[in-house]
């Protein structure tokens, strides 16, 4: 049974009716097979356009195809939205040029956090254009001024997702019952299996698949879709296998054989080799944009038993040179490769990529994200973090940051809430492993990211503490400032951190703590995603330079940094810089500066 | 018998208004959308439509008399506003903007001017038709 998130609710009902015993993984099984009655009626779709004439009139147009409309003239915004509610839309439908962010960037975003069609919109029908806009994963490509009869037939997005959804999850061992029973029904191959039928066989599978789908499912508790989660672990032999067939000669097949993984599909690999791609591409770009990272000062980051210390070394230096330049993901992720050699000895977790990202030297100025984050994951993490408070552990911390981020403190509390709940959704998320579980946060990138940024408890919580915390933030603007290479720091520091955290058994408080200290100068999704991005990759890459996973996860922890910030009102000061996308990519790049790798030894925290 | 006349005013109004080019078939989109539920829509693009791109206009003034004159900035400028006024299908007015860009394009300042102009003087004219169309 294909466990499809049913965004329909009507559709979940009647599952339900039908089987009131099955999960709500299951009934997304059965919504699939049996979709809405009215379909497409009622697709929840986005819109995000800074022209406001043309938001209404496309308001208007989606609505006259009985749609659910939810407008947004911001793509800040529209990002927030969407993590709010992971399955509140359908679809996004999306302008190109819009002032905040790039459409493509948004996009970008969209596809690898909620994995959610997107439809870019502008007046400029330029080839390279449209072309770049398949390239970032667009659904499709519209022309302004556009008719209505193009919108109405943009469910069809939506249903062929649903459909490959299905079919990945086809290759899982459980649904081979399904397999079975599907058997006259073509769903993988026919769209119109669909649109029927058959309840009760629907039901029947998901009877069968229901254990199946609970196990399969990444986030049996919610309405996710399910999909392959990608785990450390299994990202790790990805990069593997591709680095060694070579990134040029990579295919799928070729990849699924090497990885070894029996319940694994080509379409999983395929669809997860894109996105490996997409990421690797940006990041190389960005690191062709950026300047050369600032040496990471070879911090002294004691490997002392702060693994989380290293990390939030790490993070300090990635907070700095976030504030420099764009994170060489590419760089760190060789960093990183070697630092996890390293922290595999001592300190699985990301301490290694801390050392890395100490190199970075950014966040040797990010004490004051030290200051904070020793608050903030005092907070949270108490016991994680304790040694970390201590001065001694935290060189990076102590650097030249003055602790201008006393405010940070008001945040700390929150996080502390925050960190709570956020590690309880983190649990229940896809299997980020947080607690206990020594599995860096890679998991699938829309799951961790979800989880991670995305704590339907926390989110509200944090986002009435965001905005409450904002506007004392903006008195911390001085601070903020200076604090802005500590914020590189922070977030540099981050992305070791959560990894190493994970792997203390910490569980993601302490990188939600150190999160939240880093983000309050607004890199705090930065360094999240800086520091799952490290650990990830220091996880993930087994010394190779494997950046490109991590520049996925990192963006994914970027973008969940900054729900999470958001959530922990850290965010303050600055924070419009904290959705440029520019930013994360830069911390993650700092992360992996290259020239520290000895950093990066020092770095390596010992957990 | 008003009624009629006025009706059928804003007939020919509406006819002359397509047939001198001044709009084009986004207009008529626009008119299909209008129903029931948001009997003025129509109405309430348009004056959306001009409240909103008073900000384009000024932007594009701005860059124009800026020295030395940014190009790329004047084509963003206009990108958008062109944008916007495919939205109401303002047809002249649009494709006085793909002039601009092209003098743009060719980093012809006198051109662009030249050019800013004719587009105003177009955005106007079809505001006060607009405005008397809908009476």
């Amino acid at each position: 049974m294909i466990i499809i998130t049913q965004p329909f609710f009507e559709l979940t009902a009647l599952i339900l009716a039908y089987s009131p015993s099955l999960s709500l993984t299951k009934m997304d099984n059965g919504c699939f097979s049996s979709p809405r009655r009215d379909f497409p009626a009622g697709l929840r779709v986005l819109v995000v356009d800074d022209d406001p004439t043309w938001l209404k009139i496309l308001e208007k147009m989606l609505k006259k195809c009985n749609y659910e409309v939810t407008t947004c003239c911001l793509a800040r915004h529209a990002l927030n939205l969407l993590r709010e509610r992971k399955d509140g839309y359908d679809i996004v439908i999306s302008d190109v040029n819009m002032p905040d962010m790039d459409g493509f960037k948004l996009l970008e975003h969209v596809g690898l956090e909620m994995d959610l069609p997107v439809i870019m919109m502008s007046v400029d029908g330029e080839t390279s254009r449209v072309m770049k806009g398949v390239q970032h994963g667009a659904c499709d490509y519209l022309l302004k001024p556009i008719r209505m009869k193009e919108l109405r037939n943009i469910w069809q997005h939506v249903f062929r997702k649903r459909i490959h959804e299905a079919k990945e999850f086809e290759s899982f061992e459980s649904f081979e019952s399904i397999h079975l029973m599907r058997n006259g029904s073509e769903l993988s191959d026919d769209g119109n299996l669909f649109a029927i039928e058959d309840v009760s066989s629907a039901k029947k599978r998901k009877d069968a698949d229901g254990k199946h789908n609970d196990k399969e499912c990444l986030d049996p508790s919610s309405t996710k879709k399910a999909r392959v989660v990608w785990s450390v672990d299994l990202h790790q032999k990805f990069v593997k296998a591709v680095n060694q067939i070579g990134f040029d000669k990579v295919g799928p097949k070729k990849i699924l054989d090497l990885m070894n993984v029996p319940w694994l599909t080509r379409e999983n690999v395929a669809s997860h080799l894109q996105k490996y791609r997409l990421y690797l591409s940006r990041i190389q770009k960005e690191n062709n944009q950026r300047s050369s990272s600032s040496g990471m000062k070879p911090s002294d980051f004691p490997s002392k038993d702060q693994g989380s210390f290293g990390f939030q070394n790490s993070l300090n230096k990635q907070q700095n040179d976030v504030s420099n330049d764009s994170y060489n993901y590419s760089d760190g992720s060789l960093q990183v490769g070697n630092v996890e050699t390293k922290s595999h000895e001592g300190d699985p977790h990301g301490i290694v990529s801390q050392s890395t990202i100490a190199k970075k030297g950014r966040l040797l100025t990010g004490n004051i994200a030290d200051t904070n984050m020793r608050d903030s994951l005092r907070v949270g993490l108490n016991q994680h973090f304790a040694p970390l408070e201590s001065e001694g552990n935290h060189p990076v911390f102590n650097c030249s940051m003055p602790t201008q981020y006393s405010w940070t403190e008001v945040p700390c509390m929150q996080l502390k809430e925050e960190h709570k709940s956020y590690v309880h959704l983190e649990d229940s998320f896809s299997k980020l492993p947080l607690h206990g579980k020594q599995h860096p946060i890679h998991v699938d990138q829309s799951q961790s990211v979800a989880s991670i940024n995305s704590t339907p408890s926390i989110t509200e919580e944090e986002v009435a503490a965001c905005i409450e915390a904002k506007p004392l933030f903006t008195d911390y603007k001085n601070d903020y400032a200076s604090s802005i290479s500590s914020i590189g720091n922070a977030v540099d520091s981050f992305p070791i951190q959560p990894g190493s955290l994970i792997m203390n058994d910490q569980s993601s408080e302490p990188i939600s703590t150190i999160n939240s200290g880093l983000k309050t100068q607004g890199y705090n999704n930065l360094s999240f995603i800086s520091d799952l991005e490290l650990y990830q990759r220091n996880l993930l890459l087994g010394g190779e330079a494997n950046t490109a996973p991590l520049d996925e996860d990192l963006h994914f922890y970027w973008l969940q940094g900054e729900r999470y910030n958001m959530n922990f009102g850290l965010q303050h000061i600055g924070m419009p810089e904290y959705y440029d996308p520019g930013l994360v990519s830069e911390a993650a790049t700092h992360l992996y500066d290259s020239n520290d790798y000895s950093v990066i030894e020092q770095g390596l925290f010992i957990a | 018998m008003d009624n009629t006349r006025f009706r059928q005013q804003a007939v020919f109004m509406r006819s002359s208004l397509f047939d001198e080019g001044f709009l084009d078939e986004q207009f008529i989109q626009l008119e299909e959308l209008q129903d029931d539920v948001n009997p003025n829509f129509v109405e309430e693009i348009v004056t959306l439509f001009y409240s909103d791109s008073v900000r384009f206009v000024y932007n594009i003034e701005r860059a124009l008399m800026s020295n030395p004159p940014n190009f790329t900035k004047l084509d963003d400028h206009m990108h958008q506003f062109k944008g916007s006024c495919s939205s109401i299908g303002a047809k002249k007015v649009k494709e006085e903007c793909r002039r601009f860009r092209e003098y743009c394009a060719a980093e012809n300042l006198e051109g662009c001017l030249r050019s800013f102009q004719q587009i105003k003087i177009e955005y106007t004219t079809l505001k006060k038709k607009l405005e008397s169309y809908f009476k």
